[in-house]
């Protein structure tokens, strides 16, 4: 084992590879009050600490003038990039793999290469040109897309920057970055390469960084280099002789983690190891902020940056519609496969019997007794098999070649009109929808589930200010969203409450005039709060405020306004709170923040400084953060702000008189939606700091494996003891029009789950607040927060801790399904806490899990994590085999969004990294309604209806030439001129059926809207089933068989004109031609249900280029133009008789099916039918009988809402039922015995 | 049909959009959407009846003023049991003489077809063997691409026309007396113009043709180049359908009803080889060409039928009227959804 590094290499690799892929999943951020923090790279990161040189961590590099990169590193060294797919050389090949990997086109490549043989049915230069014109358009259209991914890169690749050279920082271009150079950036440049940061023009050698290029976060972010190199590098001429020897990580995509240590060479005599952090590492294309300049030192260049590395290709995904298709395409060429043997068995039998037994030869004129391979009567079997071959090829016009290339044109286009839907476009941030990909357009229309997070999708994760609860005195008379809609569930009279479902609720006293601050609240506004009885602590609950965090101001230095650039919304909440209070914070240093404060004492406004002494950062273990400061007397405090759960345990005894009351106000907060965190504060001895400063210095320096674990022991020990000042409610705030979304998506059939990381509490209120859960609806929850459990949790045993844990889940899981079996009709919500999941998705409960989740109306899961996101999305993905769509809008959402069918990213404040994940952006989740109902049943419909088409018009006009060869004794004659074959699918019939997947409406949006159930047309998959697209082929068998038969028995042998000409070859197959470009054209008006102006153009345009092609084609020489030389002017267009069959035949190939649509428009019309009708019978009876239409709307409407359990409309019902029935309140069914029955209603 | 004229809100867009551009983007534009009313679909098909039973009424009796005689003389103009052994002798008399009494009056001119069944002119080894080239330009007399086996004469120069489609030039003659008078028959515009003036070049002359070995067919005259050879033109315009006529020449005069015509054919081309029938057929023209009731029949029916749907759903109308649009009618609400993708 130990004697193979081979294999075990092989397998790091691999294990690296696999990490790589579960990456974006496991990247998460905590929004409640701290910074993104990434669990999994901390843990790396802590276990790597000690691993440099090993690995992993092998990079060994020199930096400084004249150190060239170490020869491992130099291949890899360019700075140059490419995110090209192809180059010049391997565009070709390439790209040509790329196209025949499409099962369609290896068969046309086939056949080409039979066209070149002598078993050609017809010439080879028109088989092949059709395929060609498909290649070839596609292959434009890459190089195209390419070539704009290329000019992007060299933009980039030619950036400029400086270079320390000769003494000197001089111009280069990014692309001559290399490993070990130091570069000077100025603000606001992008960095060229992934930097350790040397210095910078602060003393302190801060720099800020925007990241917004990399993780679409907008707030600065603070950099400091090791004093070690600032101290020694003041400025650009101390880089002569400078050198240094960085030891680090080898390349990889974490973000957030960086390991390594510098040792800088040189007179000093400073030959130690200093550790570097991801604190130094400036990355690639992040920008300087707020910073004259830095120097730094290139660790990664081109593609070994982390923003490279991050790079990856969003996973292709292919539509169901589309993987259907192939499964067509396959019995297509089954049947194909068929018929060639068929007629080969014919034509084998035929030829052998051209010389009898007796050697005369029957069809003499042939000369079987002198013939070569293809049609030797002595070799007839040969001679079939051979035929075999030419019939592959005379019946490839089975097969739409163009139909790929036409679907892709298609929905490209729909993609456009996506983006361009004014309906869909959010005026106030600027943003219209955008379909990232246009592979999945008819798959928004399938979608069956919808799995979408809560906050920044359907809450607008702006966090206001909104209630606080200090020295136990609630403040803050604002009313929440929450409150509304639970003062709508108990009181408000129904109907109207059903009426204003549609506005959106105004505050009492207007909207808030400073964003993030929605308190009103006279008592403690405007200075008041110095008549308050503890206002002692209210001070110092709004310095807390004011301290305690990691804000930067900016300050605008024209109207002297104080911005903040915050990590998250809510810190930014605090501060803007405490500024509205009167602790205005205006600036920051390395060491110190400043306030503007009200003093109490003077009445007036005073400066304030508080020197920061340590910041003990949140994280999601900590569930808290604090800062220590020292103020201007010199007493030195701890500020301390964290989640309920882990402060209230840390509160001295003696000193928290008011504990219990904010214990109540908090859980009255949550109740009411808001996020709560509670302030507390202590003031340290001196020595008790001094003491902690060592432990914690030392901690923080140590390079070993439980490095965090130690730096959290050191503060968890000096967090103790704290006296609470009370708790802060912030509200995230339903996004506008939720609600409504929320019950249109409902009545549509399409089911949502909604995963979160917060608390179950806020959770279940949010539901409330946008209708997914209502009062009447059974509530299963699923927690592990029962007594039992917690109590084992505090034991050691960990085992048995799991053993109860998975019972428990396993038994409430069961309790809750033999609940929705006993009960059927009821409507059931089921929420689950993250905790309790990690049981549920195991492999031997995920099932169990996945059933009693389809048997209720709603699904909640709070707690949950980004991982566990992704494995619900899998699991419903999986289980139910149905199409799921995720949507999201932060970094803990990729993984779900990217696991999901379709990924819509929510293009809001958290950044962009869903939106980069996602193959749909919207700006809103109510753009979801339209995006579905109305664009997702659009494509889906009328990408169903091409295709159907498509192998219709293909096999009407295969079915001709098949049948003309029973008549040619299967020879392999072609019934028409090659030209005019190779020109049918390219020229005449497919721009209509373009036109049709462009803008074919079945319903109108405003139609598709109102009737939101004729969405489960795309989810039951009705447009698509094999029924309808068999149907649509037996009808083109029809079709083919009535023009050939019709036109041949038509024209047959009599004279076809006055002149006495009889007909012939080519001007029997110029006849039946026309008669198929006219039946598919008049098929297409039939099928089409929106005729604009373009649709009518394509139609008749398709018919016209026929007769042109046929004019302008019989003028040009015979050489070229074979039979049909002349064959319209000279021989058909003066025939009456040419005209009366083209006109008879099209008839006869359209009456079956507009009879057949007919009747089934009446007697058995599908849902979009059943529409059409009601428009059509709004707009005959106008107002005067518009009651009678308003009840027949309202019967459907009652028809397409009545399978839902969830949604306003739901509501309603159910509260016409419960005063009709007497009132039944919302059960809330613990399944476990839970310690905190909650009443929810 | 109503045109549905979407609200222009200019306004709301920050690009500044022409009205007709955004009903574009917005799927706006004006459209009809035809609905399969009663009132329509009834129009729809009693419009196709309306119309077609009139045409097809048309097409029939201009069929039927046809007068159309075919006269089928292969088994009767053969008197040896062995029918193939007899055609392949070069030396026996094979002229035979038919009688045939026109019913009606047929105003000239009257067109002259021969009529073979079962003969595959559309097999794809026939029809590709000639070579257009050589038939239009004198100096590519020896391109002879595609002709094998009729590709060269025994002595190795080329055949032109080669090809077993010129080989196979059919060969039976017919001439005509009427009333015991020689009749004239005019040969001459029997091909397509086209054909004649640049499919088969004037200076195209035949050279080596049935020259020994297996003699195919006719025999060419080789003072006349190929344009002018309109019965090879005629022969080399390959048929459809393997039951075919091709034109043989005209009789300029009318013939009168209870007229006699008496012909005399040479039967010399085989088809008893592969059980072919040859017909001798003489047809007047009108507008829509040869007899052929087909047509006129099929555009009866059609309208018929669509009549009979009008009228069908006129009676569906007004037995059942449905309330259309009605909810219940939704029927794949019980089935069970289609869940093969």
């Amino acid at each position: 084992m130990a004697g193979d590094p081979t294999s075990s290499d092989r397998r790091r690799r691999r294990r690296g590879r696999r990490r790589d892929a579960l990456r974006l999943s496991r990247l998460y951020s905590f929004a409640c009050g701290g910074r993104p923090s990434f669990a999994g790279d901390d843990d790396r990161a802590a276990s790597a600490g000690s691993r440099i040189g090993g690995p992993g961590f092998s990079r060994v590099q020199l930096a400084g003038e004249g150190q060239p990169p170490p020869d491992h590193l130099a291949a890899s060294t360019s700075n140059s990039i490419s995110t090209t797919k192809y180059n010049v050389f391997t565009f070709l090949p390439k790209s040509l793999f790329e196209q025949f990997r499409r099962v369609a086109n290896v068969y046309f490549l086939l056949s080409a290469g039979i066209a070149y043989s002598p078993l050609a049915a017809y010439s080879s230069s028109s088989a092949i040109a059709p395929l060609v014109v498909v290649i070839v358009a596609t292959m434009i259209k890459e190089a195209v897309e390419d070539y704009r991914r290329n000019q992007q890169d060299t933009e980039v690749n030619n950036r400029r920057t400086r270079v320390f050279k000769d003494g000197a920082f001089q111009d280069a271009r990014w692309k001559d970055v290399r490993v070990g150079d130091i570069v000077r950036v100025d603000k606001d440049e992008f960095f060229p390469a992934d930097l350790v940061l040397l210095a910078s023009s602060y003393e302190d050698a801060i720099c800020y960084v925007e990241t917004m290029n990399l993780d679409g976060e907008t707030n600065l972010k603070l950099k400091q280099s090791l004093e070690a190199t600032s101290a020694s590098l003041p400025d650009d001429d101390s880089f002569t002789g400078f050198g240094a020897t960085i030891r680090c990580e080898d390349p990889n995509a974490h973000l957030y983690i960086f390991v390594g240590n510098i040792e800088i060479h040189g007179g000093q005599g400073d030959d130690h190891q200093h550790p570097l952090s991801p604190q130094q590492l400036l990355l690639r294309d992040s920008k300087l902020r707020n910073t004259e300049f830095v120097y730094g030192a290139v660790v990664f260049t081109g593609h070994d940056t982390k923003v490279m590395q991050n790079a990856m290709k969003v996973p292709s995904k292919r539509s169901n519609i589309e993987r259907k298709m192939d499964w067509v395409i396959y019995l297509l060429l089954f049947s194909l496969f068929l018929i060639s043997v068929v007629g080969s068995i014919f034509f084998g039998i035929a030829t052998g019997d051209d010389i009898r037994d007796d050697g005369r030869m029957k069809r003499w004129y042939l000369r079987p007794d002198d013939t070569d391979i293809f049609f030797d009567p002595k070799n007839a079997a040969v001679a079939a098999v051979l035929h075999f071959f030419t019939a592959m090829m005379l019946y490839g016009y089975f097969i739409p070649i163009s139909l790929y290339i036409s679907i892709e044109i298609v929905k490209l286009l729909q993609a456009l009109f996506i983006n361009q839907d004014i309906h869909m476009y959010h005026e106030e941030s600027d943003t219209p929808a955008h379909a990232r990909t246009s592979n999945l357009n008819e798959e928004l229309g399938q979608v069956d589930t919808i799995l979408t997070d809560k906050t920044g999708t359907l809450t607008c994760n702006s966090m206001e200010f909104i209630k606080c609860s200090i020295a136990g005195t609630a403040y803050g008379r604002g009313v929440t969203e929450v409150e509304r809609a639970m003062a709508k569930r108990k009181g408000s009279p129904l109907i109207a409450d059903m009426d204003s479902g549609n506005q959106h609720f105004q505050p009492d006293e207007g909207k808030p005039a400073v964003k993030g601050f929605n308190f009103r609240d006279e008592r403690v506004m405007d200075g008041n709060w110095v008549n308050q009885p503890n206002s002692q602590v209210i001070e110092m609950f709004f310095r807390l405020l004011a301290v305690c965090h990691t804000c930067i101001p900016e300050v605008d230095e024209e109207s002297g306004k104080i911005s903040y650039e915050a990590e998250s919304p809510d810190e930014a909440a605090f501060v803007v709170a405490a500024r509205e209070l009167g602790f205005t914070f205006y600036q920051r240093t390395q060491t110190a923040v400043f306030l503007h404060e009200f003093d109490p004492m003077s009445g007036k406004q005073v400066d304030r400084s508080y020197k920061i002494l340590n910041v003990l950062e949140f994280n999601s273990a900590r569930k808290r953060m604090s800062v220590i400061v020292k103020n201007e007397e010199g007493k030195t405090f701890l500020f301390s702000k964290g989640a309920d759960s882990v402060m209230f345990e840390r509160l001295s005894g003696s000193q928290s008189a008011y504990k219990e009351v904010t214990q109540q106000h908090i859980n009255e907060y949550a109740d009411a939606g808001l996020r709560t965190l509670v302030l507390a504060y202590r003031e340290l001895e001196e020595n008790e700091y001094t003491n902690f400063d060592k432990k914690f210095t030392a901690a923080k320096n140590s390079i070993s494996n439980d490095r965090d674990e130690k730096i959290d022991e050191v503060a968890d020990l000096l967090e103790r003891d704290l006296i609470l000042l009370g708790a802060t409610a912030v509200e995230d705030k339903l996004q506008k029009g939720v609600p409504e979304c929320v019950d249109k998506l409902a009545q549509a059939g399409i089911k949502i789950w909604v995963l979160t990381g917060d608390k179950m509490e806020t959770a279940i209120n949010i539901g409330y607040a946008c209708s997914l859960l209502r009062q009447g609806m059974k509530q299963i929850i699923i927690t592990l927060d029962t007594a039992d459990i917690i109590t084992l949790e505090k034991g050691s045993d960990k085992a048995a801790t799991i053993k109860a844990s998975k019972d428990s889940v396993v038994r409430q899981i069961n309790e809750g399904k033999k609940l929705v079996n006993a009960t059927a009709g009821e409507a059931f919500a089921l929420i689950i806490d993250g905790r309790s999941l990690t049981y549920a998705l195991e492999d031997d409960t995920k099932d169990m899990f996945l059933d009693l989740a389809i048997g209720c109306g709603s699904v909640i899961c709070c707690r949950s994590s980004p991982k566990q996101k992704a494995l619900v999305t899998r699991l419903v993905k999986k289980g139910t085999g149905k199409v799921t769509l995720a949507i999201g809008d932060g970094a803990n959402d990729v993984g779900m969004i990217q696991e999901a069918d379709i990924g819509v990213g929510i293009s809001g404040a958290e950044g962009m990294q869903a939106v980069m994940a996602s193959d749909v952006s919207i700006a809103q989740f109510r753009f979801l309604e339209r995006l579905l109902l109305v664009h997702g049943h659009w494509c889906y419909s009328r990408i169903t209806s091409m295709i159907c088409y498509f192998f219709y018009k293909n096999i009407t006009f295969g079915v001709t030439m098949f049948l003309y060869e029973a008549y040619t004794s299967f020879s392999g004659q072609p019934f028409y001129n090659d030209w005019s074959m190779a020109s049918y699918n390219v020229f005449f019939t497919s721009l209509p059926v373009i036109a049709m997947g462009v803008f074919d409406q079945d319903v109108s949006a405003r139609f598709c809207l109102k009737f939101p159930m004729l969405y489960q047309e795309g989810p039951q998959n009705l447009l698509f089933r094999w029924r309808r697209i068999l149907g649509w082929m037996f009808y083109g068998v029809c079709s083919g068989v009535i023009v050939f038969f019709l036109s041949a028995s038509a024209l047959q042998h009599q004279a076809f004109r006055r002149s006495g000409e009889v007909i012939d070859q080519s001007t029997l197959g110029a006849t039946a031609y026309t008669c198929v470009v006219w039946a598919v054209n008049l098929q297409m008006l039939i099928t089409v249900s929106y005729f604009t102006l373009v649709q009518h153009a394509c139609i008749w345009a398709g018919v016209a280029l026929w007769y042109v092609f046929l004019a302008v084609y019989g003028a040009i020489t015979p050489s070229f133009s074979t039979t049909y030389y002349q064959v319209f002017a000279g021989a058909l267009a003066g025939a009456p008789s040419y005209w009366v069959v083209t006109l008879l035949v099209s008839a006869a190939a359209v009456v079956p099916f507009f009879a057949f649509a007919v009747a089934k428009s009446w007697f058995f019309p599908d849902y979009h039918n059943q529409i059409q009708w009601l428009r059509h019978r709004e707009r005959a009876h106008p107002d005067p009988e518009a009651s009678a239409d308003v009840e027949f709307g309202h019967a459907l409407r009652q028809f397409s809402v009545r399978s839902t359990g969830v949604g306003v409309s739901a509501r309603r019902d159910a509260a016409v039922l419960r005063r009709v029935n007497g009132g039944a309140t919302t059960q809330v069914h613990h399944a476990a015995d839970s310690p905190q029955q909650q009443q929810v209603s | 049909m109503h045109n549905v004229l979407g609200e222009c809100n200019v306004s709301a867009t920050e690009v500044s959009l022409s009205c007709a551009d955004s009903k574009f983007t917005q799927q706006e534009l004006p459209a009809c959407k035809p609905l399969l009313t009663p009132g329509i679909v009834i129009g729809a098909f009693s419009l196709i009846g309306i119309v077609f039973v009139p045409i097809g009424l048309a097409s029939l009796s201009a069929s039927q003023d046809i007068v159309e005689l075919v006269d089928r003389y292969d088994a009767e103009c053969v008197s040896a049991n062995d029918k193939v052994g007899f055609i392949q002798d070069t030396k026996t008399d094979k002229a035979c003489t038919r009688k045939i009494t026109v019913p009606k009056r047929m105003k000239g001119p009257v067109h002259i077809y021969y009529q073979l069944e079962n003969f595959y002119q559309n097999h794809r080894r026939y029809v590709k063997s000639r070579n257009d080239k050589q038939l239009r330009y004198k100096e590519s007399s020896s391109m002879i691409t595609n002709c094998e086996p009729e590709a060269t004469g025994q002595d190795g120069a080329p055949i032109v026309p080669c090809g077993l489609i010129a080989w196979s030039l059919f060969n039976d003659t017919y001439s005509f007396s009427l009333n015991k008078k020689a009749v004239e028959v005019n040969k001459k515009n029997i091909a397509w113009d086209s054909d004649k003036s640049k499919k088969f070049g004037s200076d195209v002359y035949p050279h080596n043709f049935q020259n020994g070995g297996l003699i195919g067919g006719a025999k060419l005259n080789e003072k006349l180049p190929l344009s002018e050879q309109e019965d090879l033109i005629v022969w080399m315009r390959t048929a459809a359908l393997p039951t075919f006529r091709k034109l043989y020449g005209r009789i300029e005069t009318d013939i009168m009803a209870n007229d006699e015509i008496s012909v005399v054919i040479q039967n010399n081309y085989n088809t008893y080889s592969f059980g072919g029938t040859k017909a001798l057929v003489l047809s007047t023209t009108s507008w829509i060409g040869g007899r052929n009731n087909f047509i006129g029949v099929a555009y009866v029916a059609i309208g018929g039928i669509c009549l009979f749907l009008a009228m069908g759903f006129v009676v569906l109308y007004v037995l059942k009227p449905r309330t259309l649009g009605d909810p219940s009618y939704l029927s794949w609400n019980n089935e069970n959804p289609d869940q093969a993708n």
